[in-house]
Parts: structure tokens; sequence; C-alpha cells
């Protein structure tokens, strides 16, 4: 199995009347090796969510292909994408989405419940994780009894309970100060790379910029910028 | 998931009860409402059920109703008796007159007059009093309701004196019966005293109350009493349900509990849905989040039809339950006497529930379907 995902030729047009659409990826070419963690960086609508919606397989393209691991995964019918999510990709939300009703615990195991898991087992499964990120003893509570970290700890669980290669992370740190954010994505750093694993966050903290193995900055549709430094200008 | 989806659900404690009160008041409404509507109307045949030893009816060709009736000679019940197929048969007068209560008020009454020798017209039970007391000179029942409305509580109504259209009646007897749909007060008594407490026309016989030979049926010693003295003779349960039409033919009831029943199906359609729809526009990004983790839109459909199953199942109960207590706790009152809940009508009233859940849960699970799992990221 290929050890890369390789985003060939992508381009995105979204309609904005029946007859024009508006055109926010522009042919972008690109390859995304697993052991490095991968910074996508741009302003506000430069594409960059746009671009990880794609490669998560979540947002059809209009044109290109994008094979994770050797599966071109808009060859895949719906159920097979959506299946294929459920094993191979992490998310990381900016707003964490955790079930307001669920424990942390059972927040974390989400994916194992998709996957038919049982509930005492998925709780089970869940609280050894958030053990493994310091936050067992919040397995019990409800996210809006958590603060913003321990959610943002509880939502990078859910992504990597399942053990998935991809991990796909949105402006993690957005929502968090300056400190948290920086512990949320030390934790990142530490538990989610993993040689056989690929990580992309999207993000514009240049606070956190030190952390990643590869920067790729993103302009108007286009890639300006890949290397390990920061483009010139920041 | 289904779990998750209830936890999501029950988690949502004011949506929750929202969602309960409009499946539990629209089930209470249609329940109770339809279940007054039919025992109601069922009052138009209690006149002939509360007979039992009759099971044919013989009358005037005009007569239409146990009490709206058109008399008819008194040779009438000889013919009868002489059809073959007729066991026996005995005469029934039903006649209009006024008594005068012990505050002095005249109040309508409905005058029965059953068979002299053998009783047969009165109703099947006794609340107060001995059958037989009737042969008693000037001897009448009145029914139980009746006797509440006319007497005081605590009012030793039996051996009380009437004026009854200016003369002489005991009451010896309390029956226990439904009330008409007219609830007039009925007094029972014997022919021979009927004819005297309400004088009037030549001819003055109402019905002839016939039992039919055992083995022979009913039916057709009706339709051999129909040919052989041009008279109408109905089955006691077609009479009792000939009278039950004649309400829903005759009245406006049918359309005003129809209305009714129509506003609880809206009013529960519109609370429920609008309730779903928010708690569902509440949980969006959630769902959205389940969809970009891998959960399909065949498990995303599964879980909106457990909650609104769940809402649906629980509401429905409440709703149900409602409706029995009520019947219950306003059991005594007579108004409601004998009203009961046919199992026809919750069955009904969880068909509704059903396409009342299944409208609110489709409109609400088209939002769900149509979030794109890209969302989550905007």
């Amino acid at each position: 199995m290929s050890e890369t995902i390789i985003i060939d030729g992508i381009v995105k047009e979204f309609p904005i009347t029946r007859d024009n659409s508006i055109r926010v990826l522009h042919g972008i070419d690109l390859e995304i090796k697993t052991g490095e963690l991968t910074y996508l960086i741009g302003e506000s609508g430069s594409g960059k969510t746009t671009l990880i919606s794609i490669v998560a397989g979540i947002l059809y393209p209009t044109q290109g292909t994008v094979h994770v691991f050797g599966t071109d995964i808009y060859q895949l019918t719906d159920t097979e994408l959506v299946n294929f999510r459920l094993d191979n990709i992490g998310f990381i939300f900016q707003q964490y989405n955790l079930i307001p009703t669920l424990t942390s615990a059972e927040n974390a195991a989400v994916p194992l419940y998709a996957a038919g898991m049982g509930r005492k087992e998925g709780a089970e499964r869940g609280r050894a994780i958030l053990d493994k990120l310091n936050i067992l003893d919040q397995a019990e509570k409800l996210p809006r009894q958590l603060s913003g970290g321990q959610q943002q700890r509880v939502t990078i669980a859910r992504a990597l309970i399942h053990e998935p290669r991809l991990v796909v992370c949105d402006e993690p740190t957005a929502a968090l100060d300056a400190a948290s954010g920086r512990r949320v994505m030390d934790l990142l750093r530490e538990v989610a790379l993993a040689p056989d694993r690929a990580v992309i966050i999207v993000t514009h903290d240049n606070r956190v910029f030190d952390l990643a193995d590869r920067i790729l900055e993103i302009e108007d549709g286009r890639i300006t910028h890949d290397g390990k430094g920061l483009p010139d200008g920041h | 998931m289904g779990w998750i989806a209830l936890r999501m659900l029950t988690g949502d404690r004011v949506k929750f009860i929202g969602l309960l009160f409009g499946v539990a008041f629209s089930t209470l409404l249609i329940t109770q409402q339809l279940s007054i509507f039919v025992n109601l109307v069922m009052r138009g045949g209690v006149s002939v059920q509360e007979v039992a030893t009759a099971d044919i009816w013989v009358m005037d060709p005009a007569t239409r109703t146990a009490d709206a009736t058109a008399p008819m000679p008194s040779t009438a019940l000889e013919r009868v008796r002489g059809v073959e197929g007729v066991a026996y048969a005995s005469p029934l007068i039903r006649t209009g007159a006024v008594v005068r209560t012990p505050e002095g008020d005249l109040e309508p009454v409905n005058i029965v007059g059953v068979d002299d020798a053998t009783l047969i017209g009165l109703p099947r039970n006794m609340a107060e009093g001995d059958r037989l007391s009737l042969l008693e000179p000037d001897a009448v029942f009145i029914d139980d309701v009746g006797a509440r409305r006319l007497f005081p509580l605590d009012y030793d109504v039996v051996g009380t004196r009437l004026e009854l259209n200016d003369q002489r009646a005991v009451i010896h007897g309390i029956t226990d019966s439904i009330p008409t749909f007219t609830s007039t007060v009925i007094l029972y008594t014997r022919y021979s005293n009927a004819l005297r407490y309400a004088p009037g026309t030549r001819n003055r016989l109402s019905f002839v109350l016939v039992r039919s030979v055992e083995g022979i049926d009913a039916g057709e010693v009706a339709e051999s009493i129909e040919a052989e003295t041009g008279l109408k003779a109905r089955t006691s349960t077609d009479f009792a349900r000939e009278g039950i039409f004649f309400i829903i033919e005759n009245t406006g009831i049918p359309f005003n509990f129809g209305i009714t029943v129509l506003l609880g199906f809206v009013v529960g359609v519109a609370i429920v849905s609008l309730t779903f729809s928010l708690f569902i526009r509440d949980n969006i990004k959630q769902f959205g989040a389940l969809k970009a983790i891998g959960v399909t839109n065949g498990r995303i459909r599964r879980m909106v039809a457990v909650q609104a199953g769940f809402v649906g199942l629980v509401g429905y109960g409440i709703g149900v339950l409602l409706a029995e207590l009520f019947f219950v706790s306003f059991a005594a009152l007579d108004t409601f006497k004998g009203f009961f809940m046919p199992w026809q009508i919750p069955l009904f009233a969880a068909v509704v529930v059903l396409i009342m859940i299944l409208l609110t849960g489709f409109l609400a699970l088209r939002n769900v379907l149509k979030t794109e799992p890209a969302e989550v990221f905007r």
C-alpha cells in the first residue's frame, strides 16, 4: 500500500448562479507523506479549508484525483467513501462538535460506535485513550463541564481512537488561548504523529508554526510555498 | 447508534418535553374527543339496548327511533303475535309528560309504559327497589340520573310521591341505566298506568317488543312481521344502530367533533414538527460531524427514526393514559355515565400519531440529509 497522499490537478468550483461559478482551487498538485506534521496556512478565503475537505473525502472536487494510501477516493461509491473515512481518517474540528449529551469517554468512542462497537466496550476504549491524553479524570464529564482545551483533547481522542492513517485538523487552536493552543499542538505532535500516519493541520496561528515538519501556503487557490520553514513575510 | 440518538434527544430537556407535550396533547385530544363522540352518539341506541328480553322491535312505519315515535293501534299487538316465529310479544309505550318536582318546578319527562303482566321493557338493572314493586298502584321507577337531577343529594327518593300530569305517582324504585341522548328524565310504569298518565289520541301503542322463537333468525322473523302486518320491524341491533345514525345524520355533532379531532392533529403536527426541526437544527453540527467521521446516511436515518419513534411512543402513551384517566376521574359524573374508550379509538390515534411522526420525521430528516459533511469545517 502506498504511504502517501497524492493530490493531482485538483480544481474546485462553487456555483454562484445557474450559469456562473467561482473557482476556489486552481489545479493543485501535492504529495503528503506519512510521519510528517503538515501545516496548511493562508489567509481566510484562500481555499485551505476547501482543500482539506477534498483531501479528507468530504467534498467532491470539480476536477482532479485524490489518492489516499493508494485508493482513488472519489472513484468510490458514496457508501464506500463513508466507510473509507471511518476506517482511515480522523477529524479534529475547530468548534469540537462533541455531542453535548455524551460523556467525554463516549464522545471519544464515537468512531468505534459508528463502526458497530458496543456501548460499554467503546466507553472503555474511550477511557483508555483519554488516559493517554492525560484527561482520564474528565472521562465521565459532559462537554459543557470541560474547558476549551479539555474539549479539544477529547476531540483529539475521538480523531485517534480508531487509529486512522490520516488525521485532518481544522484550526484546532482557534478557539483556545495561547497557552492552551500550544499545549494542544504539542499533544497533537506527540500522540498523532506516527511513522504510518499523515497529519494535516489547517491553521493561521503563527504561535505554533515551529512545530511543523512542512508548511504549505495557499493563496487564491494555488500553493505558493512548500517547505520546512515559513514563507517570506511571516 | 440508537442509544446515542436517544441521549441526544433526551439531553435537551426543554425540547424533549415540548415534543412529548405535542404528541401527548394531540393524542389526548383525539382519543378523548372521539371517545366522547362515540359514547354520545351511542346513547341514541341505549333505549333499545337496555331492554334485554326483546330481540325485535315492531313499530309504525313512520317511527324513526325509540324517541321519535308514531303511535299504532293497540290491535297491532295481536297481529304481531299471530306471525310465525314470534315466541311472545308485549306492548311498550313511550310518551312525554310533565312532572312537578319537590321544589315546585315543572320538569318534562319521558314515560315508558311496560307490559303489565311481564314487565318486559324495563332496563336490565335496578339501582334501588324491587322490580315487582312496579305492580303496586300508581308505582313508577325513575332512572338514576333523572333521580339525581330531580331531587337534592341524600334525598330519600324511593317512596316519594310525584304529581305526574296532575296525577298521583309514587316512586318505588330507581333503575340503573345509561342516560339517553337527550338526557330526559325517564319514569317507568306499567302500560295501563302510562295510558292514564299520558292521555292522548286513540292510537297509543309505540312499540311491540318481540322475542323470536329460539333457533329462528330474528332478522327473518322481522321480515315476516313486516310482510304480514305492514308494520316496520327491526332487530334490536339494527334498531339501536338506526338510533345512532339518526343522531349522526340529524345533528352537527359529528362535524363539531370532527373539527376538534382535526385541530388536535394539526396542532400536534405543528408543535411536533416545529420543535423537532429546532432540535435537529440545534444538533445539525453534530450530525454533520457524524457524517464526516463516517456515519452513513442510512444510520443517520435510523437515528432520526429512533428519536421520532421514541417521542411518538412515549407521547402517545402519555396521551392515552391521560384520556383514560379523564374517563376514570369523571366516571361518577352523570354526563359521562357509562362512558368508556373503545379499543378502536387508541388504535386510530396510534395511526394518526404514526402519520404525524412520519411527517415531522421526514421534514427533519431532509435537513439532516441535506447537510454536507464539509459544512463542519466552515
